[in-house]
């Protein structure tokens, strides 16, 4: 959910609105946020599964240290999303594990 | 190959002081971040800061920061941003940008690389919509984006306090605090914002289970009694779907250990920190830390400490005279006493001349 208003920061400043896809479902960011914010605020918190129990992680830190919200991004695995900016067209995809695996070779 | 007199590593508070101080003095410096932008933490806080006009009192974070970088661009200070410092070799450092690699000698480096976020485990603790207090911050201030509706803060120090108080101001509800030891940890002025709100802050209580499938949609409460044992019967449980963890900072002191700093474990300031004199100088010499990984404390602070270093920095390579570099850093010093003054100031006041004296010492030892 977008803070539209807020009582100290005042009015939300918009850049400009792009899309990009999270596991092929086309959904509406701002250039230039983090993948993260597009993400959470479209109402998907679960990034990443673990590879044994598929357990889902998301978002903790925010600032690229923990990286619990690594996902797949055009192609590439481990992109921490709370610090990569969001780019027109965009494709994203949850990962599975850490490493290269069999798993995500699918998509 | 990129030479340079002096390099940072982190441009948050720390940071920014220090190369605003050194680049005045006539240093060639050089900031490494790994974000975007510089100004660290600075810009997610929205709170009015306390203590003296000297300290920015009165005036709220995000503007502090940008005071800091109107005064950055007045210099020519170089900025290596979205970059990751990796690697020391002696003087020369290593800095990763989008897979390429870069190195940076300096003549002096000074880590103001700031500090991550504590966690506690407890069953369920890693379900989507469970995060750092500071994580929830950076989302709701920076990004203006709210990660849920019903929230949970766990733990009562000003981090939690002050979390739980945006997240009112962004629309969401604060459903409790909850607080581990039998009393508040911040300041009372930012618990009593909380109480206004009707927002319970439940002392001597802690998390005991979070509950959800994709993300987290329930949790429960539990009383602890001295022993800090569960008392069974006291669970309370409540609809949530983000819970933040404000219990502490710890200090990134992973570049300091690489340069050969000596460290010290200080429970005030998150964890073991690397020991420093009144010039923030480690014990690898030409090596500095100032801010949050020289101990966990609060912006103010963090940028006073960045200022002194720079200007220590400077001086070590004689571009400012002993008498003129005294002056600066006896008023900064100054400053610094007056904020580590009062109840809640004193101990790390305390905590900081053993790190000196401790720091002191150990290359008297020495050399």
């Amino acid at each position: 959910m977008r803070i539209i208003k807020h009582p100290i920061l005042g009015p939300l400043k918009k850049t400009k609105e792009v899309n990009i896809t999270v596991d092929g479902k086309t959904i509406k960011a701002f250039e230039g946020e983090p993948i993260a914010s597009a993400l959470i605020a479209a109402g998907i918190l679960a990034f990443r599964k673990t590879i044994k129990k598929g357990s889902p992680r998301g978002y903790f830190c925010g600032i690229g240290r923990c990286t619990d919200c690594m996902m797949i991004v055009d192609g590439v695995r481990n992109v921490r999303t709370c610090i990569t900016p969001v780019k027109e067209g965009m494709k994203i995809e949850t990962q599975i594990g850490l490493k290269e695996s069999k798993t995500n070779d699918s998509n | 190959m990129i030479a340079t007199d002096i390099a940072v590593i982190g441009g948050g508070p720390a940071g920014l002081g220090a190369a605003i101080e050194a680049s005045k003095l006539g240093a060639k410096v050089i900031i490494v971040d790994e974000n975007k932008d510089i100004g660290g933490q600075l810009f997610k806080q929205t709170h009015k800061f306390f203590g003296s006009y000297k300290h920015y009192a009165g005036v709220r974070g995000f503007e502090i920061g940008e005071r800091l970088l109107k005064d950055v661009e007045k210099e020519d200070i170089k900025l290596q941003l979205n970059s990751t410092a990796f690697e020391l070799f002696g003087n020369e450092l290593g800095v990763i940008e989008n897979s390429n690699i870069e190195w940076i000698k300096a003549k002096k480096v000074i880590f103001s690389c700031g500090a991550s976020e504590k966690v506690i485990h407890f069953p369920g603790w890693t379900l989507p919509g469970i995060m750092g207090a500071g994580g929830a911050q950076t989302l709701i201030n920076v990004h203006r984006v709210l990660p849920g509706k019903k929230c949970l803060m766990i733990g009562s120090g000003n981090v939690g306090l002050v979390v739980s108080y945006q997240l009112l101001q962004a629309g969401a509800d604060v459903v409790a605090l909850v607080e581990a030891l039998p009393k508040i940890g911040g300041y009372g002025v930012h618990a009593s914002k909380l109480r206004r709100f009707g927002v319970p802050i439940l002392t001597s209580h802690t998390i005991k289970e979070a509950y959800g499938y994709d993300k987290v949609e329930s949790a429960t409460i539990v009383s602890i009694d001295r022993n800090w044992k569960p008392i069974p019967g006291t669970e309370k449980t409540y609809d949530v779907d983000v819970i933040c963890l404000a219990v502490g900072l710890k200090p990134n002191i992973e570049l300091p250990l690489m340069a050969g700093c000596e460290t010290t474990y200080v429970s005030l300031f998150g964890g073991r920190v690397p020991l420093h004199d009144e010039n923030m100088e480690t014990t690898a010499e030409g090596f500095y830390v100032a801010g949050d990984t020289a101990g966990v404390e609060e912006a103010d602070t963090a940028i006073d400490e960045g200022r002194l270093s720079g200007i220590a920095a400077t001086e070590a390579l004689g571009y400012v005279s002993v008498d003129e570099a005294n002056n600066l850093k006896t008023e900064i010093r100054e400053r610094l006493e007056g904020l580590r003054s009062g109840t809640f100031g004193e101990h790390r006041m305390v905590a900081k001349q053993q790190l000196i004296q401790k720091a002191n010492y150990l290359r008297g030892k020495r050399s």
